[in-house]
């Protein structure tokens, strides 16, 4: 069986059935595959029976469940306001740079994927960004080359996050 | 006179919380109407920006007939420049859970949810193990009151109560039309009380030192202390508890970096105040005080002279263009008629009338719109606009 | 009795029923409030913000769609702050909306239109959102173009798949300016679950949601010399198409429309009706056949109940839906089809005619019969059995581009052959309406009596409730049906696709006993299909249904065996009812579909 099918029932079997287990499960796949495809979509639908169009309806309300394909690791750079005002560009700049991807891309061998987004909560430590679930405040262009050096060494490892 | 609107600080909400168990059990071993007026003495407002008496919501919900309530705890700080919930779970998260469990005693409820936004999954673990302390206690006090972790996505509306429900029933988080309010139809339709994560630390406050303490700091019609998230141009940005009340010219003074041009209260949707009005304004719920008043969720972002206040509005429009749910008329394209409109000004596509005729719009958004957030998604746009028109155009 | 409120609107104290919302204590007070998202048939949504009104000593306005009233209010519907209000949103509206009316297939018939007409937006303040947006027009679907370009967002069409159709194939989707109705991954309607019934056009207030129409190639077909084009009209489509040339709903307009066919230029026009009694026959006699095959053969092949197969939007909501219980359905055709197997078939060969030549349409109340004239397996006669497929609001159209004064036109009658009907024929267009008929037939046929009903009229399943039941027991039935004698025969009615998910999933469960149901697909059966005039309530529907039983009690000849025509054709083409050669023509197969 397909690896995402199981993990969709292990899901399920976990939260449970109904339609308000629908938003833990949508982020569970996410949290594995980084985004839900068609096929994730439809394997939801069927295992909760809900209409296909209600979980696609449902997910792309929120930011953080993807429906394309996306990297292993999700940069999300905060575009709010006081970000904006303490260098988020410079940092951004310096991620494009570095990644040679432009914002809304993933770099062709799907390591990493570069988005922006609103408000992290982190203006008093403003720019800040999220890689995955993991904080970066206080940024620099400098601070997050070394950031994102650490992750390339991570590409390898099983585990991540 | 001035006296009064000070800016003090206060510092209960971070202070230790060791003695959760005590103040869980002394709580619940009181009857809910005492609870109750307790609270409604304290002239507890809420603290998520909307500010609505808490001890009310309670007492509602209290009196709602349902074999099922609940209690949830909106951790859902999206405004932009707030940033206080997550200190307040990360550093002191017994008072929250030990406030949730109250509530469940005071209304009749056993089942308690964080609704926590996906931006601060980091804080899921820490506070999962706090959960799992604290419903060890219940147990052992023979309190049968569970609370779990909901994680939102990304989507600020979320913030809004009934969007939140919608959220956690499994839908797209659209706010629904009100009336039937909370109290009475809340989450999966029963009756709710939704409290913000800081409005639930000051009930804390004052379960353990009773509602005068709190009532005696503040001013008329806003009682107590609130956090404050300081940021942009200052040099100690971060989180402040203080008197509800003070002018926001002692808050400049305080905050300030000696340039301090204009202050956006309330976050994105909140109003932008300039210099000329700091002496004027008060920071509190409602009612004139020595000029206008302002609600707020505490986000007070300071902007000094080198800042557009164009890139300001901006950076704010877009904000909402995206992160409304897009359900109503008003909101849904009134974001995008703003923020196209101080483009094409700009520009010089459009003349300087325009902006009129963007202020009307704004006023119709804040008339017509479905929910609380877009009632006010234009207050930012109105107060930049009447206060730096010369900056939308040049 | 509860007691009532007293509120004021614009200063005129009215007394109502605690709970009435704004809307409709206005609307008792004779006070018109403008709406868009609001649809009588569907849940209130209050999106649009049109009908905001001001309550005096509140801020901001409400919405009297969602807003109950409550004592004491007083309300004001026309105040400065409400117009200009009102008058705001409708430019936000026009603004994100491809307003170019005139190139429009809903020009004429559109709330928006009418709404921007009567607070005559006349200037163009806003900046036009619509061009700067990238929208897409959906044409895929044989039967529906889906243009999001004039999508408002009011959600209507959603609430209509959803609630009313439970088919769930449109969405909504993203948030904020992105946010958008649309399918599952936003593909084209006829890849998703669409059952093509075509509901969503009925409630759409715009033309985002339009039929697929085929008038030019009916007028080409006209046009052409070489072509013999006959017609054939469905039962609902006579108590509906008044409603688009300036009669009253509920008006039947029968004879005026098959003369105003005839004006079209159409070489013969004859009469769905015909092959609905045929479909009584075959459907009839297939029933008490499966029932002596279950009751007496005890054969486990054959399925009950047996569902009928005359809806196109329900048999593709049961392919999607319940794949499983395909074998449940009639394997009769609808009319239309039946109709259009025999016009290239019996109707040519008696005419003398190429078929070849022969170009067939139909009109219909109907969206998703586009979707079955197109359905590979119906090409039975050899050729495509019905070429092209037009709705009521189509022929409407037409009658107006060909300048026909419709009022004034003289009744004609239907041309031979295929071209009688009965009542029993008539009230297939209303839901109940098969049902009925077949009894008619199928109780005669077994007892050699009439249906113990007065006047034939079978009253338990007419009606607007949504799941209907009804059981006769037959007694001292003839020879032949012997082994029926006491059997209860129970039956079942079920318009609107959500009603007919229920009753399969009663079903499903092992809860429903029954050996009969009739399905339709939309709300109050044909007459209330996708293809008929816009607008749509309860109120018109009840209006067209009363109209259909006036059509029925009317006729000489209510009972489908009783057609000389069918009587006819039996003797000279078909034989027999379920015979060889009915089977090749007038009997069809399904497609299991996917749901997800």
């Amino acid at each position: 069986m397909n690896p995402v099918s199981d993990l969709i029932k292990n899901l399920a079997d976990q939260h449970g059935r109904s339609r308000h287990n629908l938003l833990p499960i949508l982020q569970g796949v996410v949290e594995q595959e980084k985004y839900l495809s068609e096929f994730s979509m439809t394997e939801i639908a069927r295992e909760l029976d809900l209409p296909a169009a209600e979980v696609y309806g449902t997910a792309t309300f929120y930011s953080f469940l993807e429906h394309k394909k996306m990297g292993r690791y999700i940069i999300r750079i905060c575009k709010t306001i006081t970000c904006s005002m303490k260098g988020k560009n410079q940092v951004l700049l310096a991620i494009e740079d570095m990644l040679k991807i432009n914002v809304g891309e993933t770099t062709p061998d799907g390591t990493f994927s570069l988005l922006q987004t609103n408000c992290l909560g982190f203006c008093h430590k403003a720019p800040a960004m999220l890689i995955n679930n993991e904080v970066f405040t206080d940024l620099t262009p400098e601070k997050v080359r070394d950031i994102l050096s650490t992750y390339m060494k991570k590409k390898g490892a099983s585990h991540d996050n | 006179m001035t006296t009064s609107y000070q800016l003090k600080r206060v510092d209960f909400i971070f202070k230790n919380e060791n003695d959760w168990e005590d103040v869980l059990s002394k709580s619940i071993s009181k009857p809910p109407q005492e609870l109750i007026n307790e609270l409604i003495s304290s002239e507890l407002k809420g603290r998520g920006g909307a500010g609505f008496p808490t001890g009310l919501k309670w007492k509602l919900s209290s009196e709602a007939v349902d074999d099922t309530k609940y209690v949830i705890c909106n951790a859902d700080e999206g405004e932009p420049g707030t940033f206080k919930d997550r200190e307040i779970l990360s550093r002191v998260p017994f008072k929250v859970l030990t406030a949730m469990a109250v509530c469940g005693h005071v209304i009749g409820s056993k089942e308690g949810y964080i609704y926590l936004r996906g931006e601060y999954f980091f804080l899921q673990p820490e506070l999962n193990k706090a959960i799992s302390e604290f419903e060890y206690y219940c147990k052992e006090i023979n309190l049968d009151f569970k609370i779990r972790i909901f994680m939102g996505s990304g989507a600020y509306i979320c913030g809004e109560e009934t969007a939140l429900f919608e959220s956690m029933e499994g839908k797209r988080g659209e706010p629904r039309n009100k009336p039937p309010y909370p109290s009475s139809y809340g989450y999966m339709g029963k009756p709710t009380v939704i409290n913000n994560v800081e409005t639930l630390a000051h009930t804390f406050t004052i379960f353990k030192y009773g509602a005068k303490r709190f009532y005696d700091l503040g001013v008329q019609y806003s009682r107590g202390s609130k956090l404050f998230s300081v940021s942009g141009d200052t040099p100690k940005p971060g989180i402040y508890e203080l008197e509800l009340g003070m002018s926001l010219a002692d808050f400049v003074d305080e905050f300030g970096d000696g340039d301090t041009k204009a202050v956006q209260v309330g976050g994105a949707s909140g109003f932008l105040v300039p210099r000329k009005r700091f002496n004027e304004t008060a920071i509190g719920f409602q009612g004139k005080l020595t000029g206008i008043s302002l609600p707020t969720g505490g986000s007070m972002m300071l902007f000094n002279s080198s800042r557009s206040m164009f890139n300001v509005i901006d950076n704010y429009l877009e904000f909402f263009r995206e992160e409304s749910c897009g359900q109503c008329t008003p909101c849904r394209v009134g974001c995008q008629q703003l923020l196209s409109g101080i483009k094409a000004v700009k520009r010089g596509e459009k003349n300087a009338q325009y902006l009129d005729k963007l202020m009307r719009l704004a006023e119709t958004m804040q008339y017509t719109a479905k929910c609380g957030l877009g009632q006010s998604v234009a207050n930012s746009f109105s107060s930049i606009v009447e206060n730096f028109r010369e900056e939308m155009i040049y | 009795m509860t007691k009532k409120i007293k509120i004021s609107i614009n200063g005129v104290s009215v007394e109502i029923e605690p709970g009435t919302t704004i809307l409709d204590a206005a609307l008792q007070a004779g006070v018109i409030i403008p709406t868009l998202c609001y649809h009588k048939d569907l849940c209130v949504a209050g999106n649009c913000r049109v009908c905001v009104i001001e309550v005096a000593g509140q801020k901001r306005l409400a919405v009297a769609c969602a807003t109950p009233c409550e004592e004491g209010m007083e309300i004001l519907t026309n105040s400065l702050k409400v117009r200009n209000s009102r008058k705001h949103i409708i430019e936000l509206l026009l603004s994100e909306h491809n307003a170019d009316c005139t190139r429009c297939y809903k020009n004429g018939n559109c709330e928006l239109q009418y709404l921007a007409s009567e607070f005559k937006i006349m200037t163009q303040d806003f900046i036009q959102l619509a061009p700067l947006k990238k929208y897409t027009i959906d044409m895929f679907s044989p039967s529906i173009v889906k243009d999001d370009s004039k999508c408002i967002r009011c959600q209507r069409c959603v609430r209509t798949c959803v609630e009313l159709q439970g088919v769930n194939a449109l969405t909504v989707a993203h948030k904020g300016d992105h946010m958008k109705i649309t399918t599952f991954f936003e593909k084209a309607m006829s890849d998703v679950v669409c059952t093509n019934c075509g509901q969503c056009i009925n409630h759409c207030p715009t033309g985002a949601l339009v039929e697929k129409n085929y008038i030019e190639e009916v007028w080409d077909a006209i046009a052409d010399k070489t072509k013999h084009v006959i017609v054939q009209t469905a039962p609902a489509v006579r108590v509906g198409l008044g409603e688009e040339l300036g009669f009253e709903p509920g008006t039947r307009v029968t004879g005026k429309m098959v003369a105003a066919l005839k004006r079209l230029g159409f070489d013969a026009v004859m009469d769905t009706d015909f092959t609905a009694d045929l479909t009584i026959m075959e459907e009839g006699t297939e029933l008490l056949t499966r029932l002596k095959k279950v009751l007496v053969d005890h054969d486990p092949e054959v399925k009950l109940p047996m569902a009928t197969s005359c809806s196109p939007g329900w048999i593709k909501y049961i392919e999607h839906m319940f794949p499983n219980y395909l074998d449940h359905l009639s394997t009769c055709k609808s009319p239309q089809q039946m109709f259009g197997a025999l016009a290239k078939t019996y109707y040519a060969k008696a005419r003398n005619l190429d078929p070849d030549k022969i170009v067939s349409v139909s009109i219909m109340p109907c969206t998703a019969k586009k979707f079955e004239a197109a359905r590979p397996e119906m090409h039975d006669s050899g050729y495509r059995d019905v070429d092209y497929v037009l709705t009521t609001r189509e022929l409407a159209i037409m009658i107006k581009q060909a300048g026909i004064d419709f009022m004034k036109l003289e009744d004609m009658h239907y041309d031979r052959l295929m071209g009688e009907s009965t009542g029993a024929g008539v009230i297939f267009g209303a839901t109940g309406g098969v049902m009925e008929a077949a009894l008619r037939t199928a109780y005669e046929l077994v007892t050699g009596r009439e249906v113990p009903f007065e006047n034939l009229n079978i009253a338990p399943v007419r009606g607007m409730e949504g799941v209907k039941e009804a059981s006769i027991i037959i007694e001292n039935p003839l020879k032949e049906w012997a082994f029926l004698e006491g059997v209860e025969l129970k039956c079942a009615v079920a318009h609107g696709l959500v009603n007919a998910g229920k009753v399969m999933e009663a079903i499903r469960s092992g809860q429903a006993s029954y050996h009969f149901i009739e399905f339709m697909a939309c709300p109050g059966g044909c007459l209330g299909g996708g293809g008929q005039p816009i607008p749509t309530s309860p109120e018109i529907r009840r209006k067209r249904a009363e109209a259909i039983y006036a059509e029925d009690a009317g006729m000489p000849i209510r009972k489908s065996h009783q057609n000389p025509e069918i009587i006819k054709i039996y003797k000279d083409f078909l034989d027999h009812p379920n015979s060889e050669k009915s089977h090749h023509l007038l009997h069809t197969h399904y497609t299991s579909r996917e749901r997800f």
